[in-house]
């Protein structure tokens, strides 16, 4: 697939989800004649197909397939019962079985739909040091990573080489602008700091379909922004997503190892583990050192 | 696949060609699942990783030979195979995986 590789690779690059389709198995004796190991369909939301199984039948069915997976964007084996091999008729695909590597009855193509999807995103907002840390982890972790604040002097290239992104904006409007683009799988961290940021980044926050929401501060901090986000009409149901103190129970302080539990968090929730996080503590979030 | 863009396209531009091998099934345990990616140049420099280690040396083989054939391949690692105890998941797990040129 070198050539379609290279509408792959493009389309990763801008972050648009993408499909490859490739045969990685042929069964049965003897096998269609159009089959051809390592054969390409490239199926993307920004546009037509590109490449092909070698049959327009098979095509149009795996197509459909692969369409399917652009939305869910789960990736798989898929098994596809092929006829019409070799008596002059038009190769035609029945049915897709799902299955393994093994059963076999008749011609049979494996196809891998693959699935690539853009990375999760993660707004860092507020550019302070354990912003600077947490781009780090992020970044390490996969995320693509946005950091935004409204002081030109801290949000700067230098202070975040690793970031995708840095933004000189207010955090609200800028979560406002982004708001249609964030999903489920993304983590919006409020580390501004002071309730006057704090407060509307993260009614803009609340605002997103965003799967994570957490705020930098201490308890009464965040005692204090719930009764400025109740008195902003914000639901309920809302203020319990924030994940304030932000970050699990390391009993680390640094920057680093804030982010570290930020992200530590962040991992836990996206695949539903309980954690110790300090939300559901009570006390000081930061403890003495020991001698 | 986006971690290991960077090194193919550098490979490229150095004019070495470049194996993509991608896990297209998983049966039991094993922390990467169907779609993780890794990268393998005709000189056997590595990007990405499957499984965390415990086939990555048997992959770059094949991918080796997919480079040398010009010929994409399935591969199938685990307990399961004869040679188990030289690329055997760790974790008990089989493995397959798809190896083909990119350029």
């Amino acid at each position: 697939m070198t050539e379609l590789f290279d509408q792959v690779r493009e389309r990763v690059r801008r972050n648009v989800p993408v499909v490859i389709a490739t045969v990685v198995g042929l069964d049965g004796s003897p096998p269609p004649s159009f089959a051809r190991l390592g054969a390409t369909l490239v199926v993307a939301g920004d546009g037509p197909s590109a490449g092909s199984l070698g049959d327009d039948a098979l095509d149009r069915v795996v197509e459909a397939d692969a369409r399917r997976a652009l939305l869910s964007g789960s990736s798989g084996l898929r098994r596809y019962a092929v006829h019409g091999a070799g008596d002059g008729r038009p190769a035609a695909a029945a049915e897709p079985e799902s299955g393994g590597l093994t059963e076999a009855s008749g011609p049979t193509l494996a196809v891998f739909i693959h699935a690539i999807e853009p990375p999760p995103r993660m707004i860092v907002l507020g550019a302070a040091d354990v912003s600077a840390a947490l781009v780090r982890v992020a970044k390490v972790l996969g995320f693509r990573v946005t950091v935004c604040d409204a002081r030109p002097a801290f949000a700067t290239r230098t202070r975040f080489p690793d970031a995708d992104d840095v933004v000189v904006d207010w955090p609200h409007r800028h979560l406002a602008a982004i708001a249609d683009e964030l999903e489920p799988c993304d983590a919006v961290c409020v580390l501004t700091h002071d309730a006057k940021f704090d407060v509307p980044a993260l009614v803009a926050a609340l605002a997103t379909r965003a799967g994570y929401v957490g705020a930098l501060g201490s308890r009464r901090t965040h005692a204090d922004r719930v009764a400025r986000l109740r008195a902003e009409g914000v639901a309920e149901t809302d203020i319990a997503r924030v994940m304030a103190p932000i970050g699990i129970d390391l009993g680390g302080r640094t920057p680093a190892e804030t982010a570290l539990s930020i992200c530590a968090e962040i991992v836990a929730n996206f695949s539903g583990t309980p954690v110790a996080s300090l939300r559901d503590g009570s006390g000081p979030i930061h403890r003495p050192t020991r001698a | 696949m986006q971690d290991i863009l960077d090194d193919i396209d550098r490979w490229r531009d150095e004019g070495e060609r470049v194996a993509l091998v991608r896990v297209v099934a998983v049966e039991g345990s094993g922390p990467a699942g169907p779609g993780a990616a890794m990268a393998v140049s005709e000189h056997g420099e590595v990007s990405g990783s499957l499984t965390g280690g415990c086939v990555e040396g048997a992959v770059v083989a094949a991918a080796l030979e997919v480079l040398a054939s010009g010929l994409p391949r399935l591969c199938t690692f685990g307990y399961s195979d004869e040679d188990a105890f030289a690329v055997g998941l760790t974790c008990g797990g089989v493995i397959s995986v798809f190896v083909e040129p990119v350029g």
